[in-house]
């Protein structure tokens, strides 16, 4: 590989939107992780797909759809019960600071 | 801030309408999509995105975006692809938001705004009308938030207009017909009050004759025509007032503060922007089959422009009671349901615009509730169009019927509210009057054309106040000149 396409100014860049705290050792093993995925993308752009159109799916054409009907069940109880905290029917998460 | 100089700027601004759909069910799974409820009541493992949870388009949600697109004179696109939006938050389970960027579903198109005072039409053009998932609800409070999943996952359409717009009136009134829209083709219920329908702005100036544009900021979230207008003439004003003093404007995000009535701007977030688009896995690219857009377009309804100009055309109603009268869909069909029967239009519409639009104003409820049936008052005004009450009696008969919800017919009679036509009576107590009043009569036929409103009063005096004006002033007419 020639130069590195990944540096560790964009893993910060991803982390922060990401909002994750990553060590330095930790940043350093990411930004070699991305850029060996890179690597294997640049592989693929060997092919000239200059005549495909571009494929979003692989699936069957056409879309599935449902009719618009409730169907769910009051789900309050069975949902907040997994959750770490919940109070008054709410989930309760740390408080978000814009 | 000091005197603007308004003049020497124009200011561009183009609108982000969200708007959420009528639909029952979520935009992917059969949760209900009710306002309000218990917290996290309409929820279900794919609107919280539970681990392999998969996605399932609901089928109303496309003829919606369809007939929206219809509406707007837009391109439906024949394929478009659903988009990851992601961002993270915690009223955003997946983070991210299922949308569409690249391939919207509707492209172009355009809405004719009523003509403003000076009779000016206005078109806004359209850049797209995409469909996308609405987040769920933070509460703030003490050390914590509370998050309420039950609007997670409703479907939205949000329409992107050009900056054609170049005033806080003209965005409100902009805002307005696209709202008066949506509401007639059953896409939204348009309570901007509960969030339903909500609007970004994009606000830039320029000196007046330049072509680039300027920076722009947005003021996020404005939730009624008035904020918007409001909104919009600070932050002109404020841009200006920056320019004026040799400043720049920062491209920032603004929350506009209806208390205060001031934009304040929001905590840079120097990165928002960077959401990372790319195609949702998890559902097949939308196929609209042009059968489906051609079965939607042959069942769209009369939209407010049409009915703007049919009323005009048709009716002979100025732009100004076409416009009051088809703001609001459920007014313009109560309008013309009162009409069967009637020669008038232009009295339904008077009656419609002050007598009926004043009581639901009053009594603050829907127009159902508040008014006697359209076909009611109709009867009641075919009386008065037949001369068999007054427009008083008429007044009086309505204000009974508000209380009591009893037909027209029936109140009449029950009230004595009827008014005597009958030229026979009414001329017998004419000639009575004048055969007693002969000095007078000769007063008259001398000259003093003010006594007419004497024998007139006397007139109706004799008929105990019933007798039709039209008749008594006819016949005195003709019989004092004789």
């Amino acid at each position: 590989m020639a130069e590195n396409k990944i540096t560790l100014e964009m893993v910060k860049h991803v982390a922060r939107l990401a909002h994750l705290q990553l060590s330095d050792v930790e940043q350093e093993r990411l930004r070699a992780d991305m850029d060996q995925m890179l690597g294997y993308v640049d592989k693929l752009n060997e092919l000239d797909t200059s005549k495909v159109p571009p494929t979003a799916q692989v699936g069957e054409a056409g879309t599935p759809m449902r009719p618009d009907e409730v169907s769910n069940p009051s789900a309050q109880e069975a949902m907040l019960a997994n959750a770490p905290a919940a109070e008054r029917g709410y989930f309760k998460v740390p408080k978000i600071i814009e | 801030m000091a005197t603007i100089n308004r003049e020497k700027y124009e200011a561009v601004i183009g609108l982000e309408i969200h708007t959420h759909l009528l639909t029952k069910s979520k935009m992917f799974c059969g949760c209900s999509t009710e306002f309000g409820g218990v917290p996290n009541d309409h929820t279900c493992p794919i609107c919280t995105a539970m681990p392999g949870a998969l996605p399932v388009l609901n089928q109303h949600v496309i003829e919606i975006a369809v007939r929206a697109g219809l509406a707007a004179h837009c391109e439906v696109a024949p394929y478009s692809i659903f988009d990851r939006k992601s961002y993270f938050y915690p009223d955003l389970p997946k983070g991210y938001q299922i949308s569409q960027y690249g391939t919207p579903v509707c492209k172009g198109g355009y809405i004719d705004l009523p003509p403003d005072k000076n009779g000016a039409p206005h078109r806004v053009r359209l850049v797209r009308i995409h469909l996308e998932e609405d987040a769920g609800k933070n509460i703030h409070e003490g050390g914590h938030s509370l998050v309420d999943l039950n609007r997670s996952g409703v479907p939205l359409l949000e329409i992107v207009s050009e900056p054609d717009i170049r005033s806080g009136a003209e965005a409100a009134a902009y805002v307005q017909e696209m709202r008066a829209i949506l509401r007639y083709i059953d896409a939204s219920d348009g309570r901007m009050e509960e969030g339903s329908l909500r609007c970004d702005c994009n606000v830039s100036v320029r000196p007046r004759g330049h072509k680039e544009f300027g920076v722009k900021t947005e003021i996020k979230n404005l939730n009624s025509f008035r904020f918007v207008e409001k909104a919009i003439e600070y932050e002109i004003d404020r841009q200006i007032d920056i320019l004026e003093s040799g400043g720049k404007i920062t491209q920032e995000t603004h929350l506009w503060d209806p208390v205060r009535e001031v934009t304040r701007a929001m905590r840079s977030k120097e990165y928002a922007n960077d959401y990372r688009y790319f195609p949702e896995p998890d559902l097949p690219p939308l196929i609209v089959p042009p059968d489906l857009v051609e079965a939607i377009r042959g069942e769209m309804p009369e939209l407010p422009a049409d009915r703007r100009a049919r009323y005009i055309r048709e009716f002979g109603l100025t732009p100004y009671e076409a416009d009051v009268l088809t703001a609001e869909r459920e007014v313009s069909d109560y309008f013309e349901a009162t009409l069967s029967g009637l020669k008038n239009r232009k009295t339904a519409a008077n009656w419609v615009m002050t007598e009926v639009l004043r009581i639901v104003r009053e009594s603050g409820k829907s127009l159902a509730e508040a008014v006697p049936a359209p076909t009611e008052v109709g009867a009641l005004l075919i009386m008065i169009e037949d001369l068999k009450i007054s427009l008083n009696a008429a007044k009086t008969a309505f204000a009974t019927m508000v209380k009591s919800g009893k037909s027209a017919e029936g109140t009449v009679a029950e009230l004595g509210l009827a008014q005597v036509s009958d030229e026979g009576a009414i001329a017998e107590a004419i000639d009575r009057i004048l055969a007693a009043e002969t000095e007078k009569v000769n007063e008259y036929r001398a000259g003093r054309d003010k006594l007419f409103g004497f024998f007139v009063g006397q007139a109706m005096k004799a008929m105990g106040g019933k007798a039709n004006p039209k008749v008594i002033n006819d016949l005195l007419r003709k019989k004092l000149s004789g």
